[in-house]
């Protein structure tokens, strides 16, 4: 069985894994990284959302022998000590979910749009998000959040 | 390259972004027992000008196409395209030359292949868009040859109208239209299972007059088109003639 290395949240990280084995199975049940969800498995709702080098995949459709080598974060990467990432403290701020299952996929989407677009439209901000789906419906304030999340964070991360 | 080629064959298959193997897989459809990976490939993910063409590297993803300057300005509507391809994470991961390998019948870049005249650069050949893609899934690359770039002609004016399914942003009808010197191409996706294919009456109408009326009156026969939960066969047919009006009016 292969073995991959990775910088995960900053950290480097190592495992054997099935050649099979996806990102988000690596992440979550190798490394115990449970905040990246699995929704559909089907790259349609956006739950595993993480950063592979620097933009944001589906971590269901990417294996993690793919991943070797790569620069990963996580939704656990985000904060700062207790101190949250500007995009994590205006989802909290505009509230920005309800179960928040889809919230980490969401919250890293939205951490690329605002890196690309410092100050994204509502439309902007609908249209990045086609690959989140939220099944409480609460886009609207998911919405109000990535604008505020992505003024904050001022275009860089 | 020569270590890639030299896996391929056998059970061996190619993966570049892995957006349509990866689930193809999941759902048993494909059994590779080897994945080749082309990311370690130097030099497949370059954009080059090559003044009376484009030349977009195997490699590139779909957000790359999308945000290059050089294809914003040479060909607006090959990059207007793939910014409409899937979600921002697809366009993330998958690639031109994934694409164009897979033909999947309701992808978008075949339309914009065979509308634009490309050619299909390999390890070994060139084979031209109009003999490439062969219907669902099949294209005449052999088990071992390697996609390595795409090569688009600037047209003098292109674009693309899609209808895309709400879901998954295929097509459920996407009509690209290009005008090269006198010739005009008509290429539709998503509306065949058989995968792309050209208008010629439309063609010709827009040869006499570039204008969306002159496409208006012509319909495509619903007889081999397909029909799914997305649209039956005559909504496919009435589509590719409303896409084709809405492309035209978009080439300006």
């Amino acid at each position: 069985m292969p073995t991959v290395t990775m910088t995960v949240n900053g950290m480097q990280r190592s495992g054997t894994v099935e050649s099979r084995t996806l990102l988000v199975e690596f992440l979550r049940e190798h490394l115990g990284l449970t905040g990246t969800h699995v929704g559909c498995d089907t790259s349609q709702c956006g739950a595993c959302v993480v950063h592979v080098s620097g933009t944001s995949v589906k971590s269901c459709t990417c294996l993690a022998v793919q991943a070797d080598g790569a620069d990963v974060t996580t939704i656990e990467g985000l904060a700062n000590g207790t101190d949250l990432h500007p995009m994590q403290e205006a989802f909290r701020e505009h509230h920005g979910l309800q179960c928040g299952f889809c919230t980490p996929g969401m919250v890293l989407s939205a951490v690329d749009l605002a890196n690309r677009n410092s100050n994204p439209s509502e439309h902007e901000v609908r249209e990045w998000l086609e690959g989140n789906l939220c099944r409480c419906t609460g886009y609207h304030n998911i919405v109000k959040a990535v604008q505020a999340g992505a003024q904050a964070m001022g275009g860089g991360s | 390259m020569d270590e890639a080629v030299a896996a391929l064959g056998g059970g061996a298959k190619l993966i570049a972004g892995g957006q349509s193997l990866l689930p193809v897989m999941k759902l048993n459809l494909a059994a590779p027992t080897d994945l080749v990976s082309l990311a370690g490939v130097p030099g497949l993910a370059d954009i080059a000008d090559g003044g009376d063409s484009v030349t977009v590297g195997a490699m590139c993803t779909h957000t790359q196409v999308a945000g290059s300057g050089i294809v914003q300005a040479r060909i607006p509507a090959l990059a207007a395209m793939a910014d409409g391809i899937g979600d921002a994470q697809v366009r993330n991961a998958g690639t031109i030359g994934g694409s164009v390998a897979h033909n999947d019948p309701a992808a978008d870049y075949p339309a914009a292949c065979v509308a634009l005249g490309a050619t299909i650069v390999t390890d070994r050949r060139e084979i031209h868009a109009d003999h490439f893609f062969q219907g669902m899934f099949m294209t005449p690359l052999e088990d071992d040859e390697v996609i390595t770039a795409v090569r688009f002609p600037v047209p003098e004016r292109a674009a693309y109208a899609k209808f895309a399914n709400p879901a998954s942003k295929y097509a459920v009808a996407g009509v690209m239209v290009a005008k090269r010197g006198t010739g005009v191409r008509v290429a539709v996706t998503g509306a065949s299972g058989d995968g792309v294919f050209r208008v010629t009456e439309m063609e010709e109408a827009l040869e006499d007059s570039f204008s969306a009326e002159a496409v208006a009156g012509i319909g495509v026969s619903s007889h081999e088109l397909l029909s799914d939960t997305a649209a039956n066969a005559e909504y496919r047919a009435h589509l590719v003639t409303v896409m084709a009006k809405r492309a035209v009016e978009a080439c300006g």
